[in-house]
C-alpha cells in the first residue's frame, strides 16, 4: 500500500483515539471530589459564599457536566487548550514554557539509555561470560528493582550532600548561572542527575532486551554465513547481527515513551525541575483541570506520534516489514 | 572521530561539567540575598490575599505602618497617625517625597484606592468592613471613616495585609482581580522592584533606588527560590546556596538545621501569625454533641507527648484559639492536662459503655493534607491514644487540599485535625471559626464545627469594637474560658514559629509579622 495512503489512514485513527482521550480525560477529571475554588480558597484562607459562588460561576464550574464537556471539545477542535485558572493563563503558553525543560530532561534520557543500555546489552551477549555480563546483570536488577524517585534522592544526596559536585536541583543557578554558553553549561550541570535517574530504569530495560535479542540473532544463519564470509567481528556484530536485534528494542522504546514521561513526573518532583511533569503535579493537587486536560492532551499526541514513528521506523530498519500488516 | 575518542571526549567533558564550580562564580559582585520558599506564587498582589503571596507582595509594595517586636505600630508610609472622632477616623499623614517604582508621587488618593479595593475584594472580608469610605483632603493626609471603633485597624494597616497600589495602574478599569500588572512589571513604592517571575522557579527582585527611606534596602538582590521539597531545601541552605528559609518548618528539618554550624533556627518573631491546631468535632454528629464526649476526649490526649515527640519541639501546646504570643493570649482555662481515668468516667457518664471487645464507639478522623509532620501525625497518634479509652479510631486521607476541603466545608466529616491562622489581631483571624453567623456550608475556614453560642457571638461583637485594652484582654479571656469549657474543638499545639537563617546575616526580621515584612534591614555580615 502507498506510504501517503499509510500515513492518511494511521493519522485519521489518530485523530479518532485522541478524540476519545479527549472525553475520557475530562470524565474522570471531572470525578475528583473538590475544584480549583476549594484550592484557591484555601490557599487565600478563606472567602464568603458570595465570593466563592462568583468564582465557580466565572469559571464555568455552575455549568452541568455535559455543557462543560460541550465546552471544552468545542475549544479543543478549535485549537484552543482554555485558560489556566490558577495562572490566569492560556493553557497553551504555560505548556510551551515547559515543553524545553521536559524536552531535554526525557531526550537525554533516552539517548543515555538507549545508546549505554543498547551497548551494554550488545558487549554482554558478545561476552556472556565476562565480568561485564555480569555487572549488566546486577545493574539491570538495580534498575529494575529501584524506584525512580528513590534512585533520584539517592543520587542528590551522594553527589549533592556527600560529594557536592552537583546541584541540588533546579535548572539552572539563578543567581550565577550567566547567558550565552555559560548558561548552556550551568545547565548541563544541572542536567546530569535528573538524566541519569530518569535514565536508569530504562538503561536497564534496554541492556537486558538488545542482549537477549542480541543473543538469538547470533544463532542465526545469517550471522554464520556472515562470519563464514570471513568478515570482521565487529562488522558482523553492528552491521549485521545488531541491526535486526534493535527491532524489539525501537518497539519497546517506542511503548516506553509514555512510561517515561511518567517517570518525568518523579524526577522532576524530586530536582525541582520545572518541566510538564511538574506542572501536571501540581495542577492535580490544585484540580487545575484546564491546564491538566491541556498537558494530558500535549502527553496523548506525543504517545501516538511516537507510535507512529516507531511504525516508520521499523520499515527503515527492516524493509521487509510491511506497515499495513 | 573514532568511537574511542568519542567516549573519552565524552567522559572528559561530563567530568569537567561536574566539577566545573566555575560554572558559577562563588561570589557575585552585588549583595544577593537568597531566600528559599515551598510556595509556587499566581500572581504578587497581597491586596487580594494573605498568604503566600504578602511574603513577596511586602517587598515590592509599601503599606501604611509596621509593626515592631512589642506590637507597636511604626511609621511606613504614613509618617504620623491618630484616632478622631471617638475612635470613628483615622488620620493618615502620609510621608511626603515617597514614590512608586515608576517615579509617581504616592498620593492619599492611591490609599484611599487600596483601602477600598482590599475591602472589595480581599478574602478576610470581615479585616476592613467597618470602613465606611476613605477621605482625601490633601495629596498627604488620608482619613479612613468607620461605622463603628475597631481597634485592629492599625495591625490591617501592615504590610502582610495592606499594600498601597498606585491608583494609575491598577485603577484603569480593569478587573484587579486579573489585572495584568499583578503578574507582569508590578508597581509598588516598596523596597524592591520585580525583575523576573517565573512561578516554578523563582522571583527575583531588585533595589529600588527610589526607596522612601534612607540607605535602604542594603540588600541589591533578592531572590525568593522555589524549592518544594523540604530534604533539598535544607541540602541548598547547607550549602549556601539558600541564606534563609521562611514558611513552617518541619520537625526534620529542625533536626537537620541543628547539625549544620553555619545555620541558625531562629525561634523569635511572627506572633501576629498565630498558626493553632486542633482536633475538630463536627457538632451536629453523634456523639460529639455531647459535650462529656468531646470533654473526655480532650482529656485523653496527651499534648505533651504530640509537641515533644510527634512534632520534636516544633511546636507548642495550645490551650485555646488564641496563639501564646497574642497581646490577647490566657492560660486561665481548663488546659485538659492528660487524665485517663477522667476520660473513661465521663464516657461512661455519657452512656458510652465499652462492648465485649473494649470499644466505645468508632471515630473516624480527617486531615487536612499538607505539611506531613503536622497534622497527618496527629491523626494517626490518635488511633492509638484514644484505643486507651475505648474509642476505635478510623483514619480517612484526603489525598489533596480540595479533597479534604470539599468534605470539610460540606460537613461531611466526623472529625479533623486542622488548624487556623489568626493574622494579627483575633477580630482578623481568630473570629471566623467561632461565630455562628459564620457557620455556611460550602466554605472552608468557616465554623465548620457548627459551634453556635450566643454569649460568644455577643462577647466577638463587642470585642471588636472596644478600644480599651484592658476591656478587650478581658473580652478575649472570657471567650477563652467558654471555649475550652464547650470544646468544640480539642485545642493540640501551636505552630512554633521556627525558619533557618544563615549566620552571615544580621539584622534579622523579628517583628510580630516575622519575615513577612519588608526586608529592607537586614544585610550580611561581612
Amino acid at each position: 500500500m502507498p506510504y501517503l495512503i499509510i500515513l492518511f489512514r494511521r493519522i485519521t485513527q489518530a485523530v479518532g483515539l485522541l478524540f476519545a482521550v479527549a472525553i475520557l480525560n475530562f470524565s474522570l477529571i471531572h470525578m475528583a471530589p473538590g475544584d480549583i475554588v476549594s484550592t484557591l480558597v484555601g490557599e487565600m484562607g478563606g472567602a464568603s459564599p458570595e465570593t466563592i459562588a462568583q468564582l465557580r460561576k466565572s469559571f464555568g464550574l455552575d455549568l452541568s457536566f455535559p455543557e462543560q464537556l460541550w465546552i471544552y471539545l468545542k475549544h479543543v477542535a478549535q485549537g484552543d487548550l482554555g485558560t489556566s485558572v490558577y495562572y490566569n493563563q492560556p493553557v497553551i503558553s504555560l505548556i510551551l514554557d515547559r515543553v524545553p525543560a521536559t524536552g531535554l530532561l526525557v531526550m537525554t534520557a533516552l539517548v543515555l539509555s538507549l545508546t549505554v543500555g543498547t551497548t551494554l546489552g550488545v558487549l554482554s551477549a558478545r561476552y556472556p561470560r565476562s565480568w561485564l555480563a555480569a555487572a549488566v546483570n546486577v545493574l539491570s536488577l538495580f534498575g529494575f528493582a529501584a524506584p525512580v524517585f528513590w534512585s533520584g534522592l539517592m543520587l542528590l544526596l551522594l553527589f549533592a550532600s556527600v560529594i557536592p559536585i552537583m546541584p541540588a536541583g533546579g535548572f539552572y543557578d539563578i543567581v550565577n548561572g550567566g547567558t550565552g554558553w555559560r548558561k548552556a553549561l550551568d545547565i548541563a550541570h544541572h542536567l546530569v542527575l535528573p538524566a541519569t535517574s530518569l535514565a536508569l530504569i530504562f538503561l536497564a530495560l534496554y541492556s537486558r532486551l538488545s542482549r537477549a535479542s542480541m543473543l538469538e540473532v547470533m544463532g542465526s544463519d545469517y550471522v554464520r554465513t556472515a562470519r563464514a564470509k570471513g568478515l570482521r567481528e565487529s562488522t558482523v556484530l553492528f552491521k549485521h547481527a545488531l541491526r535486526n536485534a534493535l527491532i524489539p528494542v525501537v518497539t519497546v522504546a517506542g511503548m516506553q515513551f509514555s512510561a517515561m514521561l511518567a517517570g518525568a513526573v518523579l524526577v522532576e518532583a524530586v530536582f525541582t525541575w520545572p518541566g510538564l511533569g511538574q506542572l501536571a503535579f501540581e495542577s492535580i493537587l490544585r484540580r487545575d483541570n484546564q491546564l491538566l486536560l491541556g498537558i494530558l492532551m500535549l502527553s496523548a499526541v506525543l504517545v501516538t506520534v511516537g507510535n507512529l514513528l516507531t511504525d516508520l521506523l521499523y520499515r527503515m530498519i527492516d524493509p521487509r516489514i510491511q506497515i499495513d500488516a | 572521530m573514532k568511537p574511542k575518542a568519542l567516549f573519552l571526549s565524552a567522559f572528559v567533558g561530563a567530568i569537567l561539567i561536574a566539577s566545573s564550580g566555575g560554572v558559577m562564580p562563588a561570589h557575585a559582585q552585588t549583595k544577593t540575598l537568597v531566600v528559599g520558599t515551598a510556595s509556587v506564587l499566581r500572581h504578587v498582589n497581597p491586596a487580594l490575599q494573605a498568604a503566600p503571596v504578602n511574603q513577596v507582595g511586602a517587598q515590592i509594595f509599601a503599606s501604611p505602618l509596621r509593626f515592631d517586636k512589642d506590637w507597636n505600630p511604626q511609621p511606613y508610609l504614613a509618617q504620623s497617625w491618630s484616632f478622631q472622632d471617638d475612635g470613628k477616623s483615622l488620620l493618615l499623614r502620609l510621608v511626603p517625597d515617597a514614590t512608586f517604582h515608576d517615579g509617581r508621587p504616592i498620593t492619599s488618593e492611591d490609599v484611599a484606592f487600596s483601602i477600598m479595593a482590599i475591602k472589595a475584594l480581599h478574602p478576610f472580608n470581615t479585616m476592613l468592613a467597618p470602613v465606611e469610605r476613605v477621605d482625601t483632603p490633601s495629596p498627604t493626609l488620608a482619613i479612613i471613616r468607620l461605622k463603628h471603633e475597631y481597634p485592629a485597624l492599625l495591625l490591617a494597616l501592615s504590610p502582610a495585609l495592606c499594600p498601597i497600589l498606585p491608583k494609575h495602574i491598577y485603577g484603569d478599569g480593569q478587573d484587579l482581580r486579573t489585572h495584568p500588572r499583578n503578574v507582569d512589571r508590578p508597581i509598588g513604592s516598596g523596597p524592591y522592584r520585580l525583575t523576573a517571575f517565573e512561578p516554578a522557579q523563582h522571583v527575583t527582585l531588585e533595589k529600588y533606588p527610589g526607596f522612601f527611606i534612607k540607605d535602604r534596602p542594603k540588600i541589591d538582590k533578592l531572590v525568593f527560590r522555589v524549592i518544594p521539597d523540604p530534604v533539598v531545601q535544607m541540602l541548598e541552605m547547607e550549602r549556601g546556596n539558600v541564606h534563609m528559609m521562611v514558611g513552617i518548618m518541619t520537625a526534620a528539618q529542625v533536626d537537620q538545621a541543628a547539625k549544620v554550624p553555619k545555620i541558625s533556627v531562629i525561634e523569635k518573631g511572627g506572633d501576629a501569625i498565630g498558626p493553632v491546631g486542633w482536633l475538630e468535632f463536627n457538632l451536629r454528629r453523634k456523639p460529639y454533641d455531647d459535650v462529656r464526649v468531646r470533654r473526655a476526649i480532650a482529656y485523653a490526649i496527651d499534648k505533651d507527648f504530640i509537641v515533644k515527640n510527634l512534632h520534636r519541639g516544633a511546636s507548642q501546646v495550645a490551650t485555646g484559639p488564641i496563639a501564646n504570643g497574642s497581646p490577647f493570649y490566657s492560660d486561665r482555662v481548663e488546659k485538659y492536662k492528660l487524665d485517663l481515668d477522667k476520660s473513661n468516667r465521663l464516657l461512661d457518664e455519657a452512656g458510652l459503655k465499652r462492648n465485649p471487645q473494649g470499644t466505645r464507639f468508632v471515630m473516624n478522623i480527617d486531615y487536612q493534607p499538607g505539611i506531613p509532620d503536622n497534622y497527618m501525625v496527629i491523626a494517626h497518634y490518635l488511633r492509638s491514644q484514644l484505643r486507651k479509652v475505648g474509642v476505635d479510631v478510623s483514619v480517612r486521607v484526603s489525598p489533596d487540599f480540595p479533597t479534604w476541603a470539599k468534605r470539610v466545608s460540606n460537613w461531611e466529616h466526623e472529625t479533623t485535625v486542622s488548624g487556623a491562622f489568626m493574622w494579627g489581631d483575633p477580630s482578623i483571624g481568630v473570629h471566623r471559626t467561632w461565630v455562628s453567623s459564620n457557620i455556611r456550608q460550602g466554605v472552608i475556614f468557616s465554623n465548620t464545627q457548627g459551634y453556635s453560642n450566643p454569649t460568644v457571638d455577643a462577647m466577638l461583637a463587642e470585642a471588636t469594637q472596644q478600644r480599651d485594652l484592658t476591656k478587650r484582654k478581658a473580652i478575649y479571656a472570657g471567650f477563652q474560658k467558654i471555649l475550652a469549657d464547650d470544646v468544640p474543638v480539642a485545642f493540640t499545639h501551636v505552630w512554633s514559629r521556627r525558619w533557618a537563617v544563615n549566620k552571615d546575616l544580621t539584622d534579622l526580621p523579628l517583628g510580630i509579622w516575622g519575615t513577612v515584612v519588608p526586608l529592607d534591614q537586614i544585610d550580611f555580615k561581612r
